[in-house]
């Protein structure tokens, strides 16, 4: 589904990404650990094209999808919730859910995915004229996925969804996101909470200094001693 | 409760506005021009500064660049009907260029590079006589004449006497309108969401596919245009222009009175530019104090309320309307 290969890339001349390479398969949830400064968020933001690719490829169905804009890979069927707050506040849910489609001329089709993605989440229906500040946490990272859904994506980049959450609405959003696994939607997702995300992701892959340190399926990661010491601020190649 | 409808209170407010110069004399004719060109100012600036969170302080040269297209324009023989859209245009494309430099500073540099500009305009005005008639400025500038409606003579209407400048009252307000209703579609349209996505934080609105280098250039133009088409009006207004009835304390006016109405409010800057331009009119009775009693106030009002005069009117209407049900969506703790 989505092949990641030697990328290097970063902010200006601050290189983050050292050669980062992994691959995802469809329909799976990945999720992407390591200690802070390792490169997360920033290859969400390469594979997106927000962010500067100095070497490397990156494919997205056997597609070089490499240095393409974010409003082309949305077009290829790649959305992207950063990480934080996301939402218009003082815009109704309706209306921020309307800007997930803002770059489709077909406004009528809007309006009908908004209908079906509500219908997925009941809770927005209900509150489809609240503004999305008066949502709780939970409800405004639900209304976050749903907004990502709007244009029936293939791949979710999803950066910690379960910041700022309480345990109960985090469990609530992975089971979003393993729903959306379900369907056919191809999940990658940035995670502080590796112990949660692991559980239930079908694959983890751990990052330090811009490179891929381990990629396997997620139940070896989370039975792997390695990558809880690494959380404790050990190094690798240290640790082996 | 029976609620009133919103265009219910827009219709009154139309209605009013018609009335108002009725049996006035010029002056307040004059006064009541000046209100809405630079309400129509000020709207633009609140989608450049309000909406779309990019602040400039150069709307006072926009006003100068649409008021002198029109001006030389209308004094070559040109009709006002056309040189309007020209100094529109004009503006709309200026305006389009000092967007550029928005897309690489921001906040108070991009305040700065904005002052600049407006400092240079001045200066081209005051420095290029050969076009812009230099300190001098341009004078005696037509009124339009609408052929049924000639902005420049006395006529009556329906055996109501109005004077030249009542019906430049009725110009200004006719425009004002059709721009408002511009304005009020573009907010509610899509890009008007847009561009509270983009104010919100550029790169977000970037994860949704939004061109945020266009929506800004976009927020600059249509604002910048704004101010030409109050510039427009102002030439045959006033029929006297100079580079300094432009400077930047013109600028800051506007960004007054989209402050003090309410940055990002539909409404705020018609009520912050009656602060700006008739308040200190209201006040003039206290002589001398006038002006310590104006800013006495914006003061007060600023402290109170950040947000503007819409900012307290949305804390007056937050106080007397019931509070919603709290959260009935969560009894059973969240859920979601």
């Amino acid at each position: 589904m989505l092949e990641v290969k030697e990328v290097y890339g970063g902010y200006g001349k601050v290189v983050i990404l050292n050669g980062v390479s992994f691959k995802i398969p469809q329909a799976s949830i990945t999720t992407v650990i390591g200690p802070n400064g390792a490169g997360k968020s920033t290859v969400f933001k390469a594979i997106f094209g927000l962010l500067d690719i100095h070497a490397g490829q990156i494919l997205l169905e056997g597609k070089d999808v490499t240095r393409l804009t974010p409003r082309e890979m949305i077009g290829r069927g790649v959305t992207y919730v950063p990480q934080g707050r996301n939402l218009v506040p003082q815009l109704s849910v309706y209306h921020n859910l309307e800007l997930g489609g803002i770059t489709v001329k077909d406004q009528a089709m809007v309006r009908d995915r908004i209908e079906v993605v509500m219908d997925q989440f009941p809770a927005l229906r209900q509150h489809r004229d609240r503004k999305a500040i008066e949502l709780s946490g939970g409800q405004q990272k639900q209304l976050e996925v749903a907004r990502a859904l709007l244009l029936d994506p293939k791949l979710i980049l999803i950066d910690e969804p379960s910041i700022g959450l309480s345990p109960n609405l985090v469990q609530e959003v992975f089971r979003t996101l393993m729903r959306l696994r379900d369907q056919g939607v191809t999940i990658l997702m940035v995670e502080q909470n590796a112990k949660a995300a692991l559980a239930m992701s079908d694959y983890g892959l751990v990052l330090e200094l811009g490179q891929t340190r381990m990629h396997d399926r997620a139940e070896k990661l989370l039975a792997d001693p390695r990558v809880g010491r690494l959380f404790l601020g050990g190094h690798i190649e240290e640790i082996q | 409760m029976a609620i009133i409808p919103k265009w219910a209170f827009i219709l009154v407010g139309i209605v009013l506005l018609v009335l108002a110069p009725i049996g006035q004399g010029n002056y307040v004719a004059l006064i009541l021009c000046s209100w809405l060109m630079y309400t129509i100012a000020a709207m633009g600036l609140n989608l450049t500064l309000g909406y779309a969170g990019q602040i400039s302080l150069a709307q006072g040269s926009f006003m100068a660049i649409g008021a002198y297209i029109t001006a030389l324009l209308t004094l070559s023989g040109v009709h006002w009907l056309v040189a309007m859209p020209l100094a529109v245009l004009g503006c709309f494309i200026v305006g389009l260029l000092v967007g550029f430099p928005a897309l690489r500073v921001k906040g108070h540099f991009l305040a700065f590079v904005t002052l600049a500009f407006n400092t240079l305009v001045v200066l081209v005005l005051r420095n290029e006589d050969w076009l812009t008639g230099g300190s001098y400025g341009k004078s005696n500038m037509p009124r339009p004449d609408f052929w049924l409606f000639n902005t420049g003579t006395k006529s009556t209407f329906l055996s109501i006497p109005l004077s030249s400048n009542q019906k430049m009252y009725y110009l200004c307000l006719a425009v004002f309108i059709v721009f408002a209703l511009l304005m009020y579609g573009l907010i509610r349209s899509p890009w008007g969401r847009a561009f509270k996505g983009l104010r919100e934080n550029p790169i977000r609105a970037e994860s949704l596919g939004l061109d945020t280098r266009r929506l800004t250039l976009l927020a600059f133009a249509i604002g910048s245009a704004a101010g030409g088409l109050a510039g427009a009006l102002v030439s045959p207004v006033v029929q006297y222009i100079e580079p300094n009835s432009f400077a930047l304390q013109h600028s800051l006016r506007i960004l007054l009175m989209v402050v003090v109405g309410g940055s990002g409010f539909f409404f705020g800057p018609m009520l912050g530019a009656a602060v700006v331009i008739l308040l200190p009119e209201f006040l003039r009775f206290t002589e001398g104090y006038y002006l310590i009693i104006y800013s006495g106030l914006v003061i007060v009002l600023m402290v109170y309320s950040p947000s503007g005069l819409m900012g307290v009117g949305s804390r007056i209407v937050a106080a007397v309307r019931p509070k919603r049900v709290a959260r009935t969506d969560m009894k059973e703790g969240a859920q979601l």
